[in-house]
């Protein structure tokens, strides 16, 4: 596998997003920008690699960057940090707009299925190669080889786990349990608390 | 699905790699299991490290357009009974959101908002309620501003569309009643009209019961919109002549 330059910079968060969005939620429009420019990289990876396509991905950035704003005042420090709060939300619209697309389109569930991912060693490869965190890397190849391919579909393809299930060929039971082990091991890799 | 089973679900839920039957499941679960909700906000947080070390440079366009969209939207009020923070806000946004879901129920009544049109698959109704809650509040909230203007055009057939329009709020809400399924692999698209260049504004869903929808996307300068029959998953431009066009009440 390609090894990616790793570039030193850190994209987010800073500690003091919480606050910015407690400025945010009384109409600050200056504390917005600041938090877009922490943020709005991070949102649009993700709607990215969901949707694939570079308009569909920014028209879901951009709807999910205007919803933090409106819906701020929702925003509860004591329920975890801001930016899980705003990269929760930009996940969870992506995977809404691209299964709304499959359902409405009522494409072939198959075809989609392959159309969303290529082959899924490179989807796997493609992730790696992105990831501007030496960390998460690292952490990453700590799983096991269906552990990774599983968190990655699922996260960065935004596949349910039935479809992963399907497109790597194994029980979904396996599934079940390999994106929770998967994840509790990079949890642990991470040092993430919550 | 049994319990043991459930609580394996955790880092599918914390990936939103569960179907909606699958999620509300686990949900009905995790309310009755702290253990359960903890790992979810540990594999979540995790989640989210994924997210930010996939970050990509947007365009700078990208920060113009949703500086100009905040700079015109209304901010939610808190969501509890708290203090007004904000000396711009109008008193009626505080109503929200019980009595604005009255108000969209309630107008809902008066347009005659029947099921729109009958949809085959049976889904699981707690797996939508939270879905449908966040739609219904939107809806709400565009049915229930100050500023909501509303016109209702006939179709023919007996079908009936409405439009609302909150020119503070920039957003449009359609309903129609009496509208028969579109054609096997055809959805109804919805547009914005400007001044004669038809904008998407996203599909009616058959799938999603409710017959009122909020239109996507900005009201902006449209003058109104229309309906269309396309191909599923719907058009970049209209492909059929409009079963509908309504123009915004002023």
């Amino acid at each position: 596998m390609r090894e990616a330059v790793h570039i030193g910079r850190e994209p987010s968060p800073r500690p003091d997003l919480d606050e910015l969005m407690t400025l945010v939620a009384q109409g600050d429009q200056d504390a917005f920008a600041a938090l877009y420019d922490a943020l709005a990289g991070s949102v649009l990876g993700v709607a990215r690699g969901v949707l694939r396509d570079r308009a569909q991905s920014e028209e879901v950035a951009q709807e999910v960057l205007v919803e933090v704003w409106r819906t701020a005042a929702r925003y509860r420090a004591d329920r975890g940090t801001a930016v899980n709060w705003v990269l929760t939300l930009a996940h969870r619209r992506a995977v809404d707009r691209v299964r709304s697309v499959e359902a409405a389109a009522a494409r072939d569930h198959r075809a989609a299925l392959l159309d969303r991912t290529t082959a899924h060693d490179e989807v796997t490869e493609q992730v790696e190669v992105r990831l501007e965190h030496e960390q998460v890397r690292r952490c990453l190849r700590t799983l096991t080889e269906v552990q990774h391919q599983s968190v990655t579909l699922a996260y960065y393809r935004g596949l349910t786990y039935r479809e992963v299930a399907e497109l790597l060929s194994v029980p979904l039971g396996t599934v079940k349990t390999r994106l929770r082990d998967g994840l509790i091991r990079l949890r642990d890799c991470l040092g993430v608390t919550a | 699905m049994r319990t043991i089973d459930l609580h394996t679900l955790t880092g599918a839920y914390a990936l939103h790699a569960l179907d909606d039957e699958d999620r509300a499941a686990f949900e009905h679960h995790l309310r009755d299991c702290p253990s359960c909700a903890q790992e979810v906000r540990e594999l979540a947080a995790t989640a989210v490290r994924l997210g930010i070390a996939a970050a990509t440079p947007p365009p700078p366009a990208l920060k113009d357009e949703v500086m100009r969209r905040i700079a015109a939207v209304r901010q939610e009020p808190p969501p509890t009974a708290a203090p007004a923070r904000s000396a711009v806000r109008r008193a009626g946004a505080a109503r929200l959101p019980r009595w604005a879901l009255a108000a969209c129920l309630a107008a809902a009544a008066a347009l005659g908002g029947t099921t729109v049109w009958q949809y085959d698959r049976a889904r699981d109704a707690r797996a939508e309620a939270s879905r449908a809650e966040q739609r219904t509040q939107r809806i709400a909230e565009v049915v229930a501003a100050p500023d909501a203007r509303t016109r209702t055009e006939a179709l023919g057939g007996g079908a009936r569309a409405t439009v609302v329009v909150s020119q503070s709020r920039d957003e449009a809400v359609f309903a129609a009643s009496g509208l028969a399924e579109p054609p096997s692999g055809k959805v109804y698209q919805l547009w914005f009209d400007d001044g004669g260049t038809m904008r998407p504004a996203g599909l009616m869903d058959p799938a999603r019961g409710s017959g009122a929808v909020l239109m996507e996307g900005r009201v902006g300068d449209a003058a109104g919109m229309g309906v269309t029959v396309e191909p599923a998953g719907g058009s970049e431009r209209p492909t059929s002549a409009p079963l509908a066009l309504v123009e915004f009440p002023v």
